[in-house]
């Protein structure tokens, strides 16, 4: 399982990476919220990946870690708000500049 | 009676929530900001004197013991960090009633402000590495919104860069929790000191160490800063101040946390990157600060040097040096802040922010000139003002490890400080005002909020042996990390 997890983050990374590396801003979006999603799979494969019942105490004998669980959904709300937030910045910044990509952004003056 | 602890993020949360009501009165807006203001003050000051004579503070949150829970921390670093931090960002919130314009205002200014705050303080104050870092998202989504408000096209250019590396480092910083978690099972961070003491710091700790540098250099515009001259430079200039005052001093916090509490047991790599860093910081800050001709540049590159010699003080590493540090971060803040405010009035006054534009201010506004000269003076180091003592320290501190060529470099960095602000002074104030019209503004209001921060950075210089005590007293926790772990741990 470690190794498909594995295989599953390097994808994600490699693809969000990628489209940052490409020239239209809406492609760099998309990266940035892949490349989270790869490290969140990095997160819960880093911290082991454990199968038992939920951590409730009285329960049975195995528990799964719930701190990773927490983490990654922390940082998918942190994750949710600013791709929401870049993506109102790329569509403003279209209206405004005139153009999604970057080369040109690069280019526009005050 | 610890969880007053909680006090400075708590006001400015409570505040930015409750202006959030209140879009449309702009007067009621400024009075609960600056109520808010002088309580964060005020609390802190308390927490302070607290911390002076009872020594550090936690608060274990929902009483979750350590290391299981997230607490937090008011050592005497983190609070002096929290202090001044309050105490110019009230200047700056001063500073803006006068520069930053209804539309802006109307548009949740203070709002994002203070949630800008609330970042900045629980950064300071976390004990938690991942606690770090959900504080470091609160500040860069507030920062978010402040560098794109107003939605100029230099702003949204900028803020799509800014945007962009920001998430780039926000992510490698999951990562490098995510290795460390795998690597010895904790996030609390005095937890991770002993853990990481306890297995030696082997090859995959310091690949996690030189990651975690990488990270937090980012946001501190540790060498890797080439994002910061422009996006720092976008958007008005009390926003400017603010950002230049405390974001990348927050970055900077989070490098000395980490490298005197978890990462100390083997130092050889991590802290002769750091030295190696610095130095690059300081050359490259130095030809930035010399080479530009608009005062957004210069000012923000004299951030860059100003990081630069923090870090070097650190990777010297040295009780003296490690004092200098504290105390010289403290005088960055305050005279930081005021730096910006200054070139924020000049380029009002001017109605311009390119030099070439300016000359002889000096006839109708002496006294922001001479506001200015003597800050100059101070961020150089000229010894009664406060920039004296850290420098002080941090040279003898390096000396004593010796590093004689850092030392140099940070010397000469000192010197392009003088030659670039100098150079400023020289074209804004002396020789002949320009043809055109000069835009009639009053600046009394802002000059006068600048002349308290001044006064400020004096007695800051003169009362160095006064304020010497508590830095002591913070330097001896970051010395020995064995005292922070002892207080939070008990054991």
């Amino acid at each position: 399982m470690e190794l498909v997890m594995a295989i599953a983050i390097g994808i994600l990374f490699t693809i969000g990476v990628y489209l940052i590396l490409s020239k239209i801003l809406l492609r760099v979006v998309l990266g940035t919220s892949l490349l989270t999603h790869g490290v969140h799979l990095l997160l819960l494969t880093m911290a082991g990946l454990k199968r038992g019942a939920a951590p409730v105490l009285g329960n049975e004998e195995t528990y799964v870690d719930p701190l990773p669980q927490a983490l990654i959904l922390t940082s998918i709300v942190i994750s949710f708000g600013v791709t929401a937030f870049y993506f109102v910045l790329a569509y403003r910044s279209y209206q405004a500049l005139g153009t999604d990509e970057i080369d040109s952004i690069k280019e526009v003056k005050e | 009676m610890n969880n007053l602890l909680v006090l400075p993020i708590l006001i400015p949360l409570c505040t930015a929530v409750i202006l959030i009501l209140f879009k449309e009165q702009i007067r009621l807006q400024r009075g609960i900001s600056v109520v808010s203001g002088i309580l964060t003050i005020l609390s802190t000051a308390l927490l302070v004197t607290r911390v002076h004579s009872d020594g550090i503070m936690t608060l274990q949150m929902g009483g979750w013991v350590p290391p299981y829970g997230i607490v937090f921390v008011g050592d005497m670093f983190a609070l002096l960090m929290v202090m001044m931090a309050s105490i110019v960002s009230f200047a700056i919130l001063l500073y803006s009633f006068s520069s930053i314009g209804e539309q802006r205002e109307r548009y949740y200014y203070y709002t994002f402000f203070h949630f800008l705050l609330v970042g900045v303080y629980g950064s300071f104050l976390t004990g938690d590495i991942f606690n770090l870092f959900v504080f470091f998202e609160v500040m860069l989504i507030s920062s978010y919104a402040l560098i794109s408000l107003g939605g100029t096209k230099l702003q949204l250019r900028e803020t799509a860069k800014y945007l962009l590396i920001n998430i780039v480092s926000s992510t490698l910083f999951v990562a490098a929790v995510a290795y460390l978690y795998a690597a010895v099972g904790t996030l609390n961070m005095a937890h991770l000191s002993q853990r990481i003491a306890e297995a030696g710091q082997g090859g995959i700790l310091n690949v996690i160490a030189v990651l975690f540098l990488i990270v937090f250099s980012l946001k501190a515009g540790l060498f890797l800063f080439y994002w910061l001259p422009g996006s720092y430079g976008a958007p008005p200039s009390a926003i400017r101040a603010l950002f230049g005052a405390l974001l990348t001093k927050v970055g900077l916090y989070a490098i000395i946390r980490t490298f005197t509490l978890m990462f100390v047991n083997d130092t050889s790599l991590t802290h002769s990157l750091i030295a190696w860093m610095a130095a690059a910081t300081m050359i490259l800050g130095s030809i930035g600060a010399v080479a530009y001709k608009d005062i957004p540049r210069i000012l923000n590159y004299n951030v860059i040097i100003s990081v630069g010699f923090v870090a070097f003080g650190l990777a010297a590493g040295t009780g003296d040096s490690l004092n200098g540090v504290i105390f010289y971060l403290l005088h960055d803040m305050l005279a930081k802040g005021l730096l910006f405010i200054l070139g924020g009035l000049i380029i009002s006054a001017a109605g311009t922010d390119r030099l070439s534009g300016m000359g002889g201010m000096i006839k109708k506004y002496p006294l922001l000139g001479w506001m200015f000269f003597i800050l100059t003076l101070a961020l150089v180091g000229i010894p009664p003002l406060s920039g004296f003592a850290g420098k002080l320290l941090i040279i003898r501190g390096a000396l004593d490890a010796g590093m004689l060529t850092l030392s140099l470099i940070g010397l000469g960095s000192s010197f392009m400080v003088l030659y670039s602000l100098i150079k400023m002074f020289r074209l804004a104030f002396w020789g002949n005002e320009p043809e055109r019209e000069l835009p009639a503004v009053n600046l009394k209001r802002a000059s006068a909020v600048a002349a308290a921060l001044l006064v400020l950075v004096i007695a800051m210089g003169i009362g160095a042996d006064a304020l010497y005590a508590y830095v002591a007293q913070a330097g001896e926790v970051l010395a020995s990390p064995a005292e922070y772990i002892q207080a939070i741990l008990k054991e």
